[in-house]
């Protein structure tokens, strides 16, 4: 007898792979994206019919309560909310897959030994995801602070509660009488996701939820192998791979290990460092200052950071943009790979202002630009241009690959108020000769700005 | 299914998942992690079994991650298509 029910989660497999293959570029990308979903209905419909015996009732609220917050979130959310929502997703992510391990744990068929081992890791893997993503969305939806989180003495809590979980899993595997070791299990794993996202700040977060993406991936999988299910398990590890490969990706992008972006804790308020934090003074200006330098220039790229987000200032960038255009200037946009606040943050909020994929650069394709470069307008970024990072051995930023805006002619460099970065320290590009500081609002900056260019 | 056998499918699938994950452009990295959110929505497939296995208790878990798993997936493609849809040239 041919197996419909595996044979279909194949089927939904290939679909998923190659709508992920899609994604590679944008004009492919959307109907990639309808593939995968297709092969998600698939598989769910295989899995419904797999058996005539289904709780049908239950599966339906279920579905039906779901689809409504899932299509609510989706409609509804700011594409400046975008990293909260993904932190979000993943956390639910990891939480069914928990759950459904859960469920398993109290299957009366005897479990074997494996299928034990299989259902503690899927649990703790499911449900650090889940509190670990909540703690997260916190923190970018402003309800938890956004600085690290520290206290006397937490790595060694940490350490304890490690040590604790694989015992109360190792308790679990071996079965007994009692439901405690369970239950352990599930409150230390819940509390432990809590207690390594808190101290993690918020410009690290790019990584984090690149990190919890690859659980929420890695619990998926883990519940196939509870399952014995391939569906799940082919599914689990493409999406742990991709959140592994981000995750990578965001670590080189600020020079730092994984290890210490979890152990970390940077973003603290640096102890002034050696003692000699030199004052830099700085050349503030005006956005009709700002007009008449660019009215002189021919190339123009404007660096968007976190601040263009906080401000919401993508579509007055993107009218800015339009303006110089207008006046006969090359406009390009610098994208930082942890600029934002997860990956390609900046991509989608400038995508949404309509400004065109093959204006926006990526690091190694804008770097050699700067220096042919009239006008480098930085807007809310800070250690993604400061150049420490090239020279100065002591500074916490020092390695990390940043934007070389101050190789361009003239930088405009727009901010709120003279306060340092998220790394915590002095940027000494606002100082430079070619630097004028417009502070402000981004976005009041930008429609200033553009109504000065305009009155050129 | 073996044990082997089933280790085999998740090496093979992350080695595909690299491979194909790594020509991804950073343009695209958001629509990617939340796409790929909405495919760890295939939990939903476990969560529809486990409605049926586990005696009571078993249901109700079983009813929760299909809701989980159902924002996970409905939301997560739907938000992906609307974030796809505004990348455009010029």
């Amino acid at each position: 007898m041919i197996d419909y029910t595996n044979l279909s989660y194949v089927l939904a497999a290939i679909l998923f792979i190659l709508g992920i293959k899609k994604l590679s570029s944008p004009k492919t990308a959307r109907n990639g994206n309808a593939i995968a979903s297709v092969g998600m209905l698939i598989a769910i419909v295989a899995t419904l019919v797999s058996d005539g015996n289904m709780d049908y009732q239950t599966i339906a609220i279920g579905m039906i309560i779901g689809a409504i917050i899932g299509a609510f979130f989706a409609i509804k959310v700011e594409m400046t909310q975008m990293p909260q929502m993904v932190a979000i997703f993943n956390g639910f992510g990891g939480g069914a897959s928990a759950l459904v391990a859960a469920a398993e744990y109290f299957n009366p068929a005897n479990p074997s030994t494996f299928n034990a081992a299989t259902i503690a890791i899927s649990v703790f893997v499911g449900t650090l995801t889940f509190t670990g993503s909540f703690i997260a969305f916190g923190k970018l939806q402003g309800f938890v602070s956004g600085k690290p989180i520290v206290f006397p003495g937490q790595k060694m809590m940490n350490a304890v509660i490690a040590i604790s979980i694989i015992l109360l899993g190792t308790y679990t595997v071996m079965g007994g009488d009692t439901d405690t070791y369970f239950y352990g299990l599930v409150i230390l794993s819940a509390f432990i996701g809590i207690t390594l996202t808190i101290p993690i700040g918020g410009a690290d977060m790019p990584v984090v939820i690149s990190l919890l993406n690859s659980y929420s991936g890695v619990a998926a999988a883990a519940t196939g192998f509870v399952l014995m299910n391939n569906g799940l398990i082919i599914s689990g590890a493409l999406v742990g791979a991709s959140g592994l490969i981000l995750t990578n990706i965001m670590c080189k992008g600020m020079n730092r290990s994984l290890a210490n972006v979890i152990f970390g804790a940077v973003g603290l308020e640096q102890p002034s460092g050696d003692g000699e934090a030199k004052q830099i003074s700085v050349k503030s200006s005006t956005t009709e200052e700002a007009a008449m330098i660019l009215d002189a220039a021919d190339k123009v790229i404007i660096v968007p950071g976190y601040g263009l987000a906080v401000a919401q200032a993508q579509h007055a960038v993107r009218e800015v943009g339009e303006q110089l255009e207008s006046m006969g200037k090359k406009v390009l946009y610098a994208i930082h790979p942890v600029a934002g606040r997860m990956p390609g943050h900046m991509n989608v909020l400038l995508a949404e202002a309509n400004v065109p994929y093959e204006q926006l650069k990526d690091l190694d394709e804008i770097n050699g630009e700067f220096e042919t470069c009239d006008v480098a307008i930085v807007l809310g970024a800070n250690d993604v241009v400061n150049p420490a990072a090239r020279h100065d051995k002591s500074s916490p930023i020092y390695g990390m690959p940043i934007l070389d805006v101050d190789k361009s002619r003239t930088v405009i460099v727009n901010k709120r108020t003279m306060n340092p970065g998220f790394a915590g320290i002095q940027n000494e590009l606002f100082g430079f000769e070619n630097t004028v500081m417009v502070f402000g609002d981004a976005k009041d900056m930008l429609t200033t700005l553009h109504k000065d260019l305009k009155e050129l | 299914m073996d044990m082997i056998n089933i280790f085999t499918v998740f090496i093979l699938a992350l080695f595909v998942g690299i491979e194909i994950i790594t020509k991804v452009p950073p343009t695209l990295h958001t629509p990617l992690m939340s796409g790929s959110n909405a495919i760890s929505g295939i939990a939903i497939v476990g969560a529809i079994i486990a409605t049926k296995v586990g005696g009571e208790m078993g249901t109700w878990l079983g009813l929760v991650a299909v809701i989980f798993a159902t924002i996970n997936c409905v939301g997560g493609f739907m938000v992906t298509d609307r974030m796809l849809k505004m990348f455009k040239r010029k």
